[in-house]
């Protein structure tokens, strides 16, 4: 199982409590953990990442075994810690704005 | 009795007041979706207790809530929202072409008659209908294609389609406006529009003539008279007494004619109101003193209405979307200011009082009349 956590505002939006486990199929990638999230909590779609460029909002980052994998490809392979579950993948908001 | 509920949008949430037809006590809900700016909530004519709620933030984009008992539980539905075909660009603040891009919902207009149909205005400016209570939206196109599109431009606050108004005697017709584009009226039901802007005059723009690029900040109409409108502009207040057609400055005597908000009494279709703000680098009153104006003559005469309102030291502004009127027997007026209070008169604004003091900065504020 894969592990996403999300930030607040999100995780009150899907109403979640904790982080997000999901199935993901085949190479475990930034895109295709998104399509499985997006697929189990509709509400998410257009929050994360846009819903015709599918680029990441510009004031959200992606991270995971502590490096921050934001520009990395969509469809690059995510580490295997993430993959395997030992790791989540974190959607962490920009410390920003008022 | 009769109630009122007062839907109130700020920049950390949504907050939903609720009294008797008195007016003397209130009841406060919120915040819901606290943290997020909520541009704008309003009540379906058709179904009062189907409200929609345009939620927005910086960080996670847009989202539609919409609630079918009154605003007690909401769920989120639609917010896709895609230019029908290619954007194309309107003018960027430099003058150069600059791609469409969608920012954000300001305004959402039920039906007059159908509670699952609603339009919203938005940011790039453009307008969406959804036919299905909010799940999908659809542009308009014939707004942006009309032809004046790539010479639109943003105002200060964004190239927004903040205004909607549905005319109650023909469905067909609808008029919107955008900063800083103008005013625009549809008679075919959105198919092709038109700019209504002739005798608006700006002094940024070189032209006196021009068909669009005026920063209209509000248009308002009473409902048993749709072909006569009420315009706040970036500075000058207007009317048009031939559905926009044209227009006649009626600022008069107010202290200034900068301003945001402007509406029109339920019971009295020539007796209207503003809240004049110093300019357009001062966004607060003149004087540090919060003051309606009401005209009871469509404009040109103006009597201050100071009754319970700060008269010193008072800063804050009121937005485009935030005030509005009940349509009780002696109608209520209510408005909310950036330092978040809502302040309501039951006495057509002869005197006024604050229901709240200490809310986030308010973005909008919508009246439901209630049974």
């Amino acid at each position: 199982m894969i592990r996403v956590i999300l930030p607040p505002h999100l995780r009150t939006l899907a109403e979640v409590e904790d982080e997000v486990q999901l199935e993901v199929g085949g190479q475990v990638t930034q895109r295709a953990i998104l399509d499985a999230l997006e697929a189990s909590y509709p509400v998410l779609s257009g929050t994360i990442r846009d819903h015709v460029t599918r680029q990441r909002r510009p004031f959200l980052r992606f991270f995971a075994c502590a490096e921050d994998l934001s520009h990395e490809s969509p469809d690059a392979p995510l580490p295997e810690e993430v993959a395997s579950g030992a790791e989540p993948f974190l959607i962490i908001g920009a410390i920003a704005g008022g | 009795m009769s109630k009122v509920r007062v839907l109130v949008g700020t920049r950390k949430g949504a907050f939903i007041l609720t009294s008797d037809g008195k007016r003397e006590q209130w009841d406060i809900s919120g915040p819901h979706f606290g943290g997020w700016e909520i541009y704008h909530i309003k009540g379906s004519p058709a179904d009062p207790n189907r409200l929609y709620a345009s939620q927005t933030s910086g960080w996670f984009g847009q989202v539609i809530q919409r609630s079918n008992d009154g605003g007690q539980t909401w769920e989120p539905v639609g917010n896709k929202f895609v230019y029908d075909g290619v954007p194309g660009t309107h003018q960027w603040y430099d003058g150069t072409p600059h791609p469409w891009e969608f920012k954000r919902v300001w305004h959402l207009e039920p039906s007059l008659s159908d509670p699952d149909s609603v339009y919203a205005g938005v940011e790039d400016a453009a307008l969406f209908r959804s036919a299905d209570g909010g799940q999908t939206w659809q542009e308009i196109p014939g707004l942006r294609g009309h032809g004046s599109g790539p010479r639109w431009q943003p105002g200060a606050g964004g190239m927004c389609l903040h205004t909607i108004l549905l005319d109650p005697r023909d469905p067909d017709r609808i008029f919107i406006a955008i900063s800083a584009a103008g005013a625009f009226r549809t008679d075919d039901g959105g198919q092709t529009w038109r700019p209504i802007n002739r005798g608006l005059h700006s002094q940024y723009i070189p032209d006196p003539n021009a068909e669009v690029g005026h920063c209209v900040h509000r248009i308002a109409m009473h409902p048993s008279r749709p072909q006569v409108l009420f315009m706040q502009k970036h500075w000058d207040v207007l009317r048009s007494d031939d559905a926009g057609e044209s227009w006649q400055e009626v600022s008069g005597n107010l202290p200034t004619d900068f301003g945001f908000v402007i509406d029109v009494h339920a019971h009295e279709p020539e007796t209207i109101y503003v809240v004049p703000i110093k300019s357009d680098s001062e966004h607060f009153p003149p004087e540090g003193k919060l003051r309606v104006f009401r005209s009871r003559t469509g404009g040109n005469e103006w009597e201050a209405l100071t009754k319970g309102l700060p008269q010193k030291d008072c800063y804050v502004n009121v937005l485009r979307d935030a005030m509005a009127v009940d349509s009780l027997e002696s109608c209520g007026i209510y408005f909310g200011t950036t330092g978040g209070q809502v302040y309501a008169s039951a006495d057509a604004g002869d005197a006024w009082a604050p229901i709240v003091r200490d809310l986030p900065a308010v973005l909008s504020v919508e009246v439901q009349t209630l049974p």
